[in-house]
């Protein structure tokens, strides 16, 4: 068999698979009575076009992109990563604890990078634990992960109920961290530059997650740890052979899969919210499985998966309040045929491009 | 029996132009074969030269794209291994199918049961199964266990299974890749025993001395073509060699005499069990010198890759000792294989796929698979992608690699080159001691030359060598020393002079020489 052209698998493939999800999900759009292409336009419209709508879109971005960039460093070592979820939640105390002790105490500037570096260190623990009981007595990581997902969840619903929770009030958040300590909106930054802007929850951490891009780009196809983390992935044998100490790669990787995710609270808590809330990682943990699998494991194609989804959360939204039929559950759909078509089926057109590709050559 | 019947009775099997294509290759072209009834055939032909395929098509797994089948001069249609059967077709597999906790006679019932109870197939088969015991000297004991037997005689099992089953063309794919040198001697008489009775016997192997032992004619194929039939006393091996490679090669390469120096290597009672607490090793104590190859012979799975495993760091010592230089390893103070790398210890493992080769890398990534915190991956934080791609270009220019493609993917490769390599990486690293598994495993004949000239020039340079092999041809060219393994443990060490085949195959099996040192 000889491969595809690296353009047409990293290209027309993936495009080929999203066109045929739109085009059932435009199915489906038809059969409850609307007009498919008006439904595309106002879902094109409500994720880039509208004022703000962008920055919504970004925003969403940001929160796939770290979970989708913590599933892809477990899966280069092989190992699948189901637990972002809990792992973000995690990362989200270890950021309010952070501003909540010190946002009194130290000027902003010095609390942020705390704080980033506390969510990154719960998120990063949160997955060491299952990393290690895989390695060293071979409990699966599917399975722990997942436990530890629901443990996670627990733990901060009894804080954010209990000693956490704002004093005064009844709602299970905590109180407001200081001004100072939050990460800055990104139309704050463009409007003190001169520009306008509108306001949307888009803050800072939307770079630090290209920037976590690069460096996962870097850390696993230019660094020796990565390339010691892609042989353990691909072949434990030759791993194992090579001298690369299995188990501790295991626990590494689940530790920088555990850090990126607990990451997706720069977004979330440090920006968008500024405290604590329960249940913020909404589910982008388990979605982060899907872009990582449509990115292909690569930051490039996390990117661009993260951001289709980014586009399809908010333009969903969009559509769920101006079609009176069409409902958020429609948005689910939609984001199920994506999914369907360019993961579980996403070598279908394989053979049909192969054919087409090889009687070009000859 | 040499000389074949000229005007008899028409060919037990004619193939004529038989193609089959898988995808992109193409692994029968064109193939014509004539079997004569009653003869004993030989098909040779490196790995992939499309033997397999031919006598898969002909048991019914493949279908051919093209060509015609005639067995006993009748066109036969052939699409099941049922439809082989009911022409009087045979197969022995290179890995038996038998039940190992069925008795032998339960397995050569299995598929021809004959009606809903047990009990009248199972006498009949009996009466059947002696009568062909008598008739072919293939004595084997009906109601021993087929997991008790030994390999040898688990074949004659599968030999009887077919012969039950009517057989009159019988296909043995490889048959003596798991026999000591004795069992394989004793499996030509029973084949010759057959060719007596008006058995057709075609035997498909990749070793030269068994066409030459065995049969009457063979017919040599080369990257899916049958490219000559020749009558085996009118033929050499180097004749065969020379059409199976497409030029002339060396079968032997000159040996290199050197003077053993110092100790290099030293295990002492090494035991060692697998995760399920069997032992795989027992009490092996071994020397190796600089300047020698040591040979471990011994058929597969016998300790072998254990030995390997313990001596490269893969796994660690359970008891024993390992002593190389000053440094002494024990569970006490394992050392891991980078480790033994630091101390100088290369390892060509015996599985390249699984082991010595990270199949979906590059090449280059590849050739630093084990070493990449040395040089060759550059000096900074960060791999040096341009320093790799010149590494790998250079082992392959000179261990001549094709394609010269540090990019390609190491599953890109055939498997003489993925070994060379393999080999490439560990050589150049100028080791004192060479581990070697199965160097030549499914690597073609030309580049067996090749490899073992290496080893040799390794050798002469005062490297301490341990060759691990199957391959008694192989062990025999290259060691100094022969360690004979038999269920973990080294039952003997010959001298080259002192190894003939037949002292080899009783230590093999498992018999003690008294003077064996």
């Amino acid at each position: 068999m000889t491969p595809l052209p690296r353009w047409v698998e990293l290209g027309l493939l993936p495009l080929a698979n999203i066109s045929l999800a739109f085009l059932v999900a435009g199915a489906v759009v038809a059969l409850i009575g609307e007009s498919p292409v008006e439904a595309m336009a106002v879902m094109l419209k409500g994720a880039f076009v509208y004022d703000g709508a962008l920055g919504y879109t970004l925003y969403y971005t940001t929160n796939f992109m770290f979970t989708g960039l913590a599933v892809s460093v477990a899966f280069h070592a092989m190992l699948f990563n189901i637990g972002a979820e809990g792992e973000a939640a995690m990362g989200g105390l270890g950021a309010a604890l952070v501003c909540i002790a010190l946002d009194a105490v130290l000027p902003g500037l010095m609390v942020i990078p705390i704080a980033i570096a506390g969510a990154a260190a719960f998120g990063a623990a949160w997955a060491v634990v299952p990393g290690w009981l895989q390695a060293r007595r071979g409990s699966h990581i599917v399975i722990t992960t997942i436990m530890f997902n629901f443990i996670a969840a627990g733990v901060l619903v009894s804080l954010l109920s209990g000693p956490l929770m704002r004093a005064g009030q009844s709602s299970p958040q905590t109180r407001d961290f200081a001004e100072a300590a939050r990460l800055p909106f990104l139309h704050d930054i463009a409007r003190a530059l001169g520009f306008p802007a509108t306001a949307t929850p888009l803050n800072l951490s939307f770079l630090i997650a290209l920037l976590a891009a690069f460096g996962v780009w870097v850390l696993i196809w230019r660094t020796r740890w990565g390339y010691a983390l892609r042989a353990v992935g691909h072949s434990e044998g030759a791993a194992r052979y090579a001298g690369i100490p299995v188990p501790r790669m295991v626990v590494v990787a689940m530790a920088v899969s555990g850090a990126l995710a607990g990451c997706m609270a720069l977004n979330e808590i440090l920006g968008a919210q500024g405290r604590l809330v329960l249940n913020f990682t909404s589910g982008y943990g388990f979605t982060g499985i899907a872009v990582a699998l449509m990115g292909r494991n690569h930051p490039v194609g996390i990117f661009f998966a993260a951001l289709l989804f980014g586009a399809l959360y908010q333009g969903g939204a969009e559509l769920d309040f101006e079609f009176q039929t069409i409902t958020r559950e429609m948005v689910v759909l939609i984001q199920g045929l994506i999914i369907l078509f360019s993961g579980a089926l996403a070598l279908m057109f394989v053979p049909a491009l192969a054919r087409i590709f090889r009687a070009r050559a000859q | 029996m040499t000389e074949p019947d000229r005007e008899g009775p028409p060919p037990a099997v004619r193939l004529a132009g038989i193609s089959k294509r898988f995808g992109a290759v193409q692994a029968n072209r064109d193939v014509a074969l004539e079997v004569a009834a009653g003869s004993i055939h030989g098909i040779i032909g490196e790995n992939g030269a499309g033997k397999s395929t031919l006598v898969s098509i002909l048991y019914g797994f493949y279908e051919a794209d093209e060509g015609r089948i005639e067995i006993a001069g009748q066109k036969a249609v052939i699409r099941s291994s049922a439809d082989a059967i009911g022409h009087g077709i045979g197969m022995v597999h290179q890995h038996f199918m038998l039940v190992p906790t069925f008795t032998v006679l339960e397995n050569v019932m299995l598929g021809a049961e004959g009606g809903a109870l047990l009990a009248r197939g199972r006498a009949e088969t009996r009466a059947e199964l002696l009568r062909l015991s008598a008739t072919y000297g293939l004595e084997v004991d009906p109601d021993a266990l087929v997991g008790d037997l030994p390999v040898g005689l688990q074949q004659r099992v599968e030999i009887l299974k077919a012969l039950r089953r009517g057989a009159r063309i019988l296909i043995l794919d490889e048959p003596t890749g798991v026999l000591t040198p004795d069992e394989t001697d004793r499996l030509f008489e029973i084949l010759r025993g057959l060719r007596r009775e008006g058995v057709t016997v075609l035997l498909i192997t990749h070793k030269l001395r068994e066409i030459m032992a065995v049969t009457d004619r063979v017919s040599v194929m080369r990257r899916g073509e049958m490219v000559a039939h020749r009558e085996t006393a009118a033929t050499t091996r180097e004749d065969l060699a020379e059409l199976m490679v497409g030029r002339k090669v060396l079968l032997e390469v000159p040996r290199v005499e050197t003077a053993p120096g110092a100790v290099a290597l030293r295990a002492d009672g090494l035991t060692w069990r697998d995760a399920r607490g069997v032992a795989r090793l027992k009490e092996v104590s071994l020397e190796l010198r600089e300047g020698e190859i040591l040979g471990v012979a011994g058929v597969s799975g016998n300790g072998q890759s254990e030995l390997l495993d313990l001596l490269s760091g893969i796994e660690g010592v359970q008891e024993g000792r390992i002593a190389i230089g000053p440094r002494a390893i024990d569970r006490a103070h394992p050392a891991d294989p980078s480790e033994m790398r630091a101390m100088g210890v290369a390892h060509v493992p015996e599985d390249r796929h699984r082991r010595g080769l990270v199949l979906p890398f590059e090449a280059q990534e590849n050739a630093v698979l084990g070493y990449h915190h040395g040089p060759a991956t550059g000096s900074g934080q960060l791999l040096d992608l341009g320093a790799l791609g010149a590494h790998c270009a250079t082992l392959m220019r000179r261990f001549d690699v094709r394609p010269a493609n540090p990019r390609l993917r190491a599953s890109g490769f055939s498997g003489g080159n993925q070994q060379k390599l393999v080999l490439a990486r560990e050589i150049e690293q100028a080791p004192r001691i060479l581990l070697v598994g199965q160097p030549t495993r499914g690597v073609d004949i030309g580049a067996i030359e090749f490899i073992h000239t290496r080893l040799l020039e390794m050798k002469k340079a005062g490297a301490a060598i341990l060759l691990v092999s199957v391959e008694l041809d192989e062990i025999m060219a290259l060691s100094d020393r022969i360690a004979v393994m038999n269920a973990g443990r080294i039952e003997g060490v010959l001298t080259r002079a002192e190894a003939t085949p037949h002292r080899l195959s009783l230590l093999m099996a498992g018999v003690r020489e008294g003077e064996a040192a």
